[in-house]
């Protein structure tokens, strides 16, 4: 009898998940955002890291074209945190690194679609 | 003692040996004016994305030096002279990459932490999954009591 009380907790446990999960799909919108661990099948959004910090970059070069031009947009725009998910210090360096590209001649300023 | 990166774009339809002489001259420019030429690159042809003096295409090939400004405002004075030279820009590197090497310094002493932070929470999860396994043919056993 003991063991099989041992299984009713871990279910116990698992239970208080999904009343968790059921907070955000009471308020779904605005839960969105940030509660990423409760939100569960409707609006499965993934974390947006920050790339640098991924791949320990700390110093962003302007001639790696490559890399830099993954955070500019079609139109030759500075794509914002909000859409790439850098974080801060290394938006600043992305944005640095950008524009002395764009001197160079190694990314556009403007370009048409 | 200050480290620059001077880049310039060459026109692309100067003959290479007359980029090589060009690119000589400029070095002994900035070992006259009290640099310290530490690596020179060829960048090669690439493709400008915007036209500058109606080209498209351009030759890009990188210094990076050691020296004062009088060193940089030096050959920046000659690369503005010299008619070949389309574009050119001087970027201070010294900073930058000292605090490069800052950086890493905080992340290496943040990985030597978190190895002796990480056995201390790795018990945790291991303890529950034990009750877990044991479980499983627990059910089994019910089942086939019933």
């Amino acid at each position: 009898m003991p063991p099989t009380r041992r299984t009713y907790k871990p279910e116990g446990r698992s239970g208080s998940r999904p009343s968790s999960g059921s907070r955000p799909s009471s308020g779904t919108r605005p839960a969105g955002g940030s509660g990423a661990p409760g939100g569960r099948k409707q609006y499965f959004r993934r974390r947006k890291v920050c790339k640098f910090c991924e791949e320990k970059i700390d110093f962003i070069d302007y001639k790696e074209v490559k890399l830099i031009g993954q955070f500019v947009s079609e139109r030759g725009k500075i794509l914002p945190r909000r859409l790439t998910g850098t974080c801060s210090p290394h938006q600043r360096s992305v944005a640095l690194a950008i524009k002395r590209a764009r001197n160079i001649a190694l990314l556009s300023f403007a370009s048409k679609i | 003692m200050r480290k620059y990166e001077v880049i310039f774009i060459v026109r692309p339809d100067l003959p290479d040996e007359e980029i090589e002489k060009l690119i000589a001259h400029m070095e002994t420019f900035a070992t006259e004016a009290g640099g310290k030429i530490e690596k020179v690159e060829k960048m090669g042809r690439r493709r400008l994305a915007y036209r500058v003096e109606r080209q498209r295409e351009g030759f890009f090939v990188l210094f990076v030096l050691e020296g004062s400004g009088d060193t940089v405002k030096e050959l920046e004075r000659r690369l503005k002279v010299t008619d070949t030279v389309i574009k050119f820009m001087t970027v201070r590197v010294d900073e930058e990459l000292k605090h490069a090497a800052k950086m890493k310094v905080i992340r290496e002493k943040r990985a030597a932490r978190r190895p002796a932070a990480k056995p201390a929470s790795a018990p945790p999860p291991a303890a529950p999954l034990a009750p877990v396994e044991p479980a499983a043919p627990a059910e089994g056993a019910t089942e086939s009591q019933s």
